[in-house]
């Protein structure tokens, strides 16, 4: 048992690590997400396909390879050209990935919101005479959000567990604290089972917060139900 | 003063309004009859642009409306709809002060005394602080013309007011529509409360498939109607 033990710590020392990407991916998705969302929604053709390249570039291909690329790849190639450029410290592309990864799923998620926001109030603002920007800040945004808050903790859930890939493009992470012990110890089993009980002790409370967020907010308003439930489902598609 | 020109509205390959001009002063009431589907809001609504006319002229005060003027425009035009469209994410009060305080600049304190003059005026003192999913329709309406009356409109807008109320709600609307219109307001209201139009009325047109068939003063029109599609209108209309 005391192995066991020893593995959930080890695998715990990993954690801040963790969150941390998480943390600021999230922050970088939703703030980049917002953009895209409200770039394929502009009346630009060239920002709408601008934003919808990218999200189904990112959406169709796997983190890995993106995180890949960035670490590895990117700095090759530029040697290759003849310009000097090494990530100073690996956790620059693997923040640069997690953020720009998550973008493409916020951005889904956040322009659903903004969709389900009943038109006749859009109207009303601008027959107040606010310009297109104090209808959003004022009436479109704050209610979008609300919508989305439990999908964008299903998209947290999710960026906690996909950063585990970082692991294998050198962040010392919880994966990758449990293969760094296993391969002094060749303590296998209790190495990758202590990194699932840490993803699951994050985890789980979090989707719990979701179904209970999720009750709240239909409960508030029960006309707008089938759209809480239209946005929920996309938070794990990756 | 407003004055619509020859206003023409198509949505693909429906002509929905047919060239319909109308001249409101200072002061009056003019009620929109007609039969449903006949282009009454839709012509409403190409007044403050919320539909952008494909022909036509809406001047406000002798200013000629366009994109450029159009928000200044629309603050003065406020506009109260069928289905209420409180911002489900501020309170009465927020309702009511939200544009005050953003478009017309005036301070938080100045604009929330005046909401509450506003809210004592429609009945609601007592609701300032309550989400509008907590009022009834009755309620939700009348908050509606105070966050309307807020912006010290030249003319208010209605888009069949009572229409989405309950039976027992429409007399708590249509009384303080009454003492609006007492009290001088300028008023363009589409309506199906017969009642309500021949006693407020200074003008009353009827439109059916996007024209005006037939204008008058309420006595005229709801007295002495002289075409047969007013006649048959009103027959259907007043059983
Ligand atoms: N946004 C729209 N797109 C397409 N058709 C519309 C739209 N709005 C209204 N219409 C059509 O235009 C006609 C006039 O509608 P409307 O102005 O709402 O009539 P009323 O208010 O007199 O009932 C109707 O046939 C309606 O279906
Ligand atoms: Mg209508």
């Amino acid at each position: 048992m005391a192995i066991y033990l020893k593995g959930v710590m080890v695998a715990l020392k990993g954690l801040p690590r963790t969150l941390q990407v998480s943390a600021f991916a999230l922050v970088v998705g939703i703030v980049l997400g917002l953009f895209l969302a409200l770039a394929k929604m502009s009346g630009s053709k060239v920002l709408k396909v601008l934003a919808s390249v990218y999200i189904e570039v990112i959406r169709s291909t796997p983190m890995i390879a993106q995180a890949l690329i960035m670490a590895y790849g990117v700095p090759m190639i530029l040697q290759s050209k003849g310009i000097n450029f090494k990530w100073g410290n690996l956790l620059i592309p693997a923040l640069i990935v997690c953020g720009l990864n998550s973008a493409a799923y916020m951005a889904e998620v956040i322009r659903s919101g903004i969709q389900a926001i009943d038109k006749g109030q859009i109207e009303a603002a601008h027959s107040l005479g606010m310009s297109k920007r104090q209808v959003n800040m004022l009436i479109v945004l704050p209610q979008a959000f609300k919508i989305v808050i439990p999908a964008l903790v299903n998209e947290l859930v999710t960026l906690i567990k996909e950063t585990s890939i970082l692991a294998y493009v050198g962040v010392v992470e919880v994966i990758r604290s449990a293969q760094l012990w296993n391969a002094t110890t060749f303590e296998t089993f209790p190495a990758y089972v202590g990194a699932a009980v840490v993803y699951f002790i994050v985890c789980f409370p979090m989707s719990k917060g979701v179904q209970y967020l999720e009750k709240r907010l239909s409960a508030d308003k029960p006309v707008k139900k089938s759209e809480t439930e239209k946005s929920e489902g996309k938070g794990g598609i990756r | 003063m407003i004055e619509a020109k020859n206003i023409h509205k198509h949505f693909t390959d429906l002509h929905a309004v047919k060239g319909v001009s109308i001249t409101v002063k200072d002061g009056d009431v003019l009620s929109i009859i007609g039969p449903s589907g006949s282009g009454k809001s839709t012509f409403l609504r190409c007044l403050n642009h919320l539909e952008t006319p494909d022909g036509g002229e809406v001047y406000v005060d002798g200013e000629l409306v366009t994109e450029d003027n159009l928000q200044n425009v629309r603050a003065k035009m406020a506009m109260v709809f069928q289905n209420f469209n409180l911002f489900d994410n501020l309170t009465v009060l927020g309702n009511i002060t939200v544009a005050p305080i953003h478009v017309r600049k005036q301070s938080k304190e100045e604009a929330e005394k005046r909401a509450m003059e506003l809210l004592k005026l429609v009945g609601l003192e007592e609701k300032a602080h309550v989400y509008p999913r907590n009022l009834s329709g009755g309620q939700k309406q009348r908050v509606a013309i105070a966050r309307a009356l807020a912006m010290d409109p030249e003319v208010i807008l209605f888009d069949e007011p009572t229409s989405a109320l309950d039976p027992e709600m429409v007399g708590e609307v249509l009384e303080v529509m009454k003492k609006l219109a007492a009290s001088g307001m300028t008023m363009l209201v589409v309506t199906h409360e017969m009642g309500f139009a021949r006693e407020v009325s200074d003008e009353v047109i009827f439109m059916d498939a996007g024209e005006i068939v037939e204008s008058g003063d309420s006595e005229e029109i709801f007295g002495n109607p002289k075409t047969e599609r007013l006649k048959a209108f009103l027959n259907k209309v007043l059983k």
